[in-house]
C-alpha cells in the first residue's frame, strides 16, 4: 500500500471514530436537556451523566486529530479549506467552545443551571450541522479559484438541496446513534425506566435516519453525478449498511441483545461512511485536491506514520482502561461505585 | 477602520492566544502541583494534602474545559486565518503538531479516569499513579507545540524556492536552535505561575479566614515549589537571552533599544524613546546587556541598526520585556521573603505577617501577567516575520473578507466564557468550605 492510501485510511478511521463518539455525546447532550425541560430528567439524566462525564474530553481529541492529520498528510487542504471555511469554521469553533465549557460549568460548577444546560443541549445539534458542511463542500461546486484567490460561494451552498439533505442527515443520525447507545447503556445499568424512554427515542429516530440517507444518496446524483456513479459501483456496501440497520432495529424492537444492536448500528455507519469515503476518492476536494497531486513529502509521510503507530501503542491500552473502568464495569455503570471527588 | 485581512487576522490570533494561554499555563502547571500534593499525602500519610489535591482538581476541571475548547479554536484558526503559512508549516512541522494531539489524548484519557476514581482503589498509590500520565501528557503537549513556535523563530530543516518547499527533515525542523530554551522557559514559567496562583488562593484564605492548618500547609507547599520554579525560570531566561543574541539579535536589540553595535553594552530599564531614537529617563545598568547576551561584561552586542528598517520589530516591545523581567525578579524575591518569614513563623505560632499574605495574593495574577508579557514579547519581537527569514506575516494571512466580523464574534465568546469561569469558580470556592470538608471527611480537628 502506498503512503497516500495509508494516510487517507488513517484519517478516515479517525473521522469515523469521531462520528460515533461525537454523535453519542451531542445527542446525549440534547436528550439530557430535553428530558430536563419535559420533566423527565430524573429518569434518564443519571445514565447520561455517568457515561459522559469521564469521556467528554476524549471526544474532542478525535476531531483535532483528524484536523491536524489532514493538514500533515495533505497540506493543500489547509490552503483551500482554510480560506473557504472562515465563516462556517469559526461558527463551528464557537459552538464547540460554548458546548465544551458549558458542559463543564453545569456538571462540575453549578448543577441544574437552566441557561448552562440550554447552551449545552442546543449547540449539540448545531455542531453536526455546521461540521457537515465540510463534507458538502468537498463535493465541489462551492469553491472557486480566481486570480490566485480562493472564493467561497455562500449563496450556492445555501441554495443547494444537496447541502440541506446532508445537514438533515447529520442531525437525525446524531439523535439515532446516541439513543441507540443510551438504550444499550441503560439496559446494562438495569435501569428499566430510563431504558423505556431512550428505547422510544431510538425507535422513533430510526425511520427518519434511513429516509435522510436515501435523500442524500439521490441528492449526490443531482450535485456530482460522477461521484454517484462510483457509489453505485460500491452499492454492496450500502446494501450491507441497510441490512445492519434492519438487524439493529429488529433487536431493539424485540427487546434483546442491546449490545449487539449497538454493534450493528456501528457497522451500519461504518459501511455507509467507508462506502461514501471510498467512492469520493481520488478527490479530497473536488476538483482541486486529489490523493496524489497534493500529498506531503515522503519523509514527512513516513515520520507521521511512525508517530501514528507509536501513538496507537500508547492510546489503545489507555482507551481500553478507560472503557474497562467506566463502560464495562458493572458496578460503575449501575451507579454503585463511588462518585467524583 | 479600513478593512485589512492581515491586521484583523493578527488581532484575532492575538485575542485567541492571549485567552488560551491563561488556561494552557494552568493546564500545564496545576497537574504537577496536584501530583506534588498527592505524593506528599502518601509519603507523610497526611490526609490534609490529599484533600488539597482533591480541591485543586475540582477547580482544575473547569479551567481544563476552557483550555480544551480555546485550544481547539486556535488549532482550527491557524488554518482559517493563515492558510498560506499552514501550507508550508503543514509540510515541515506536521510531526510535532501530530504528536501534540497524541499527548493531549493521553492526558485527556487519564484525567477522565483520575477525576472519577477517588476512593475507588484500595491503595492510594494507584490513584496517584494515574496522575503521572496526566502530568507527562500536559507537559509533553506543551513541549511539542512549543517546538512549532520555536520553528517559526528559527526555521530549518527544509528548502523554500518560489513557494515550493523541498528537502524536508522533520526532526531537524522540530529540534531547531530555539527549541531547548523556549521549551524550558515555557515549562518552568508555567509550573511557577501555577504554583503562585495556588499560593495566592491559600494566602487569600489565610487573610480572610484567620488561621487554618489546611491553608498554612497549602501555602508552604505552593510557595516552596514556586521558589524552586522561579529560580529555574530565571536561569532559563538568562539562557534565552544568550540564544537571542546568537540567533535573533534584532529581537534582543529591540527589547533593549540597543541601536549601535558596541562592546560593554548597558541594559536599559524603563525610560522612553524620542523621535530620534534617543533614550530618556531610562535606568542604565552598565555591562548588563553584554553579560545577558554573551556572559561577559565586555562582549560586543549587535545593535538594531544592522537590521534593515523593514525587518525590524516594533520598539514598544521594550516595555513588555521590562515588565516580564521585573515581575520575574519580584516573584523570585517574594519566594525568598517567604522562606525567611516561614522560619520566623515557627516561633510566632505559625502566623505570617499580613503584608506578606497580601503580596502573595497578588503574586498569582502577577505571574499570569508575566506569562502574557513574555508571549507578547516573543511573538511581536519576531515581526514582521511569520517564518523568520522565509515568510512575512502579510504573506501568510487569509484573503477572506469576513475576518473583522469573526473578530467581533470571538470577542463576545471570550468575554462570555471569561465571566462565566470567574462566576463558576467563585461559587465553587464559596460553596465548599475547607473546615466543613475536613470534618465531613473525618480528618481530625479542623481548627489548629
Amino acid at each position: 500500500m502506498n503512503y497516500e492510501t495509508i494516510g487517507i485510511s488513517v484519517l478516515w478511521i479517525f473521522l469515523y471514530g469521531y462520528l460515533i463518539v461525537a454523535s453519542i455525546d451531542f445527542g446525549a447532550g440534547f436528550f439530557s436537556y430535553y428530558s430536563f425541560i419535559t420533566g423527565r430528567k430524573h429518569l434518564v439524566h443519571n445514565i447520561i451523566e455517568r457515561y459522559l462525564s469521564p469521556v467528554w474530553e476524549v471526544t474532542n481529541v478525535f476531531l483535532i486529530f483528524f484536523m491536524v492529520g489532514i493538514i500533515g498528510f495533505f497540506p493543500d487542504t489547509a490552503y483551500y479549506y482554510g480560506t473557504a471555511l472562515l465563516i462556517p469554521g469559526s461558527v463551528a469553533i464557537i459552538l464547540l467552545a460554548l458546548r465544551g465549557s458549558y458542559y463543564a460549568f453545569s456538571n462540575y460548577g453549578s448543577k441544574d443551571n437552566k441557561f448552562y444546560m440550554l447552551i449545552y443541549g442546543a449547540t449539540g445539534l448545531l455542531i453536526p450541522a455546521s461540521l457537515s458542511t465540510v463534507l458538502t463542500i468537498s463535493e465541489g461546486g462551492f469553491i472557486m479559484e480566481k486570480n490566485g484567490k480562493v472564493l467561497f460561494l455562500y449563496g450556492d451552498l445555501f441554495r443547494s438541496p444537496y447541502s440541506w439533505a446532508v445537514v438533515l442527515l447529520a442531525i437525525v443520525s446524531v439523535l439515532y446513534i446516541s439513543s441507540m447507545f443510551l438504550t444499550y447503556y441503560a439496559a446494562k445499568a438495569r435501569d428499566n425506566k430510563a431504558l423505556e424512554v431512550v428505547r422510544g427515542y431510538a425507535l422513533g429516530w430510526s425511520m427518519p435516519t434511513i429516509l435522510c440517507s436515501l435523500l442524500v444518496f439521490f441528492a449526490i446524483n443531482g450535485h456530482n453525478p460522477q461521484h454517484f456513479g462510483r457509489m453505485v459501483d460500491l452499492s454492496w456496501m450500502f446494501a450491507a449498511s441497510f441490512l445492519c440497520f434492519l438487524i439493529a432495529i429488529f433487536l431493539v424492537w424485540k427487546r434483546r441483545g442491546y449490545g449487539w444492536a449497538f454493534l450493528f448500528v456501528m457497522l451500519q455507519f461504518a459501511f455507509a461512511f467507508f462506502g461514501y469515503g471510498a467512492s469520493h476518492l481520488p478527490y479530497i476536494l473536488y476538483p482541486y485536491i486529489t490523493l496524489y497531486h497534493n500529498f506531503t513529502s515522503d519523509t514527512m509521510a513516513l515520520s507521521l506514520i511512525i508517530a501514528f503507530i507509536a501513538g496507537l501503542l500508547l492510546l489503545i491500552p489507555s482507551l481500553a482502561l478507560l472503557m474497562k473502568l467506566f463502560l464495562f464495569d458493572a458496578s460503575y455503570v449501575q451507579g454503585k461505585s463511588s462518585k467524583k471527588g | 477602520m479600513h478593512y485589512d485581512p492581515v491586521l484583523y487576522s493578527r488581532m484575532l490570533t492575538e485575542l485567541t492566544l492571549a485567552f488560551h494561554i491563561i488556561f494552557a499555563t494552568i493546564g500545564v502547571g496545576v497537574p504537577l502541583m496536584i501530583a506534588l500534593a498527592e505524593w506528599t499525602a502518601i509519603k507523610r500519610n497526611d490526609p490534609y494534602y490529599s484533600l488539597m489535591a482533591r480541591r485543586w482538581a475540582r477547580g482544575f476541571v473547569i479551567t481544563v474545559a476552557v483550555g480544551v475548547v480555546t485550544g481547539t479554536a486556535i488549532g482550527l484558526q491557524l488554518s482559517l486565518l493563515w492558510p498560506s503559512f499552514m501550507r508550508i508549516a503543514g509540510q515541515a512541522i506536521a510531526l510535532p503538531l501530530f504528536l501534540e494531539t497524541f499527548a493531549f489524548f493521553f492526558e485527556a484519557i487519564f484525567l477522565g479516569i483520575y477525576l472519577y476514581t477517588w476512593d475507588r482503589f484500595k491503595k492510594p498509590m494507584m490513584h496517584f499513579l494515574l496522575l503521572i500520565p496526566v502530568v507527562i501528557g500536559s507537559s509533553a503537549s506543551a513541549f511539542f507545540i512549543t517546538t512549532v513556535n520555536a520553528f517559526m523563530n528559527t526555521p530549518q530543516g527544509f528548502k523554500l524556492q518560489n513557494g515550493i518547499i523541498t528537502d524536508i527533515q522533520p526532526l531537524v525542523a522540530m529540534f531547531n536552535p530555539a527549541t531547548p530554551t523556549k521549551v524550558a522557559h515555557v515549562l518552568a514559567s508555567s509550573y511557577m505561575t501555577s504554583a503562585f496562583i495556588l499560593a495566592a488562593i491559600a494566602a487569600f484564605s489565610l487573610l480572610k479566614k484567620k488561621d487554618t492548618l489546611y491553608h498554612r500547609k497549602a501555602l508552604k507547599l505552593t510557595m516552596t515549589a514556586a521558589l524552586v520554579f522561579s529560580l529555574s525560570t530565571a536561569l532559563v531566561g538568562d539562557l534565552s537571552g544568550k540564544f537571542l543574541a546568537k540567533y535573533q539579535p534584532e529581537k534582543l536589540a529591540a527589547a533593549e533599544w540597543h541601536f549601535e553595535t558596541s562592546e560593554n553594552a548597558p541594559l536599559v530599564l524603563g525610560g522612553f524613546l524620542t523621535k530620534d531614537n534617543e533614550i530618556k529617563y531610562g535606568l542604565k545598568i552598565p555591562y548588563a546587556l553584554s553579560i545577558l547576551a554573551h556572559g561577559s561584561p565586555t562582549a560586543e552586542v549587535q545593535g538594531l541598526n544592522e537590521t534593515p528598517v523593514k525587518e525590524r520589530p516594533p520598539l514598544y516591545v521594550h516595555y513588555i520585556f521590562d515588565m516580564m523581567v521585573s515581575i520575574g525578579i519580584f516573584l523570585t524575591l517574594l519566594g525568598f521573603i517567604y522562606l525567611w518569614a516561614q522560619r520566623r513563623a515557627h516561633k510566632n505560632h505559625g502566623r505570617y505577617p499580613r503584608w506578606l499574605l497580601r503580596l502573595i495574593t497578588w503574586s498569582g495574577p502577577l505571574a499570569m501577567l508575566g506569562i502574557e508579557c513574555g508571549w507578547v514579547y516573543a511573538e511581536v519581537g519576531r515581526q514582521p516575520w511569520i517564518l523568520r527569514g522565509f515568510m512575512k506575516t502579510t504573506e501568510g494571512a487569509t484573503t477572506s473578507t469576513h475576518v473583522d466580523t469573526m473578530l467581533v464574534l470571538f470577542c463576545f465568546l471570550y468575554i462570555l466564557l471569561g465571566l462565566t469561569v470567574i462566576k463558576v469558580l467563585g461559587k465553587l470556592f464559596k460553596n465548599n468550605d475547607v473546615q466543613e470538608e475536613l470534618i465531613a471527611r473525618g480528618i481530625e480537628g479542623g481548627e489548629a
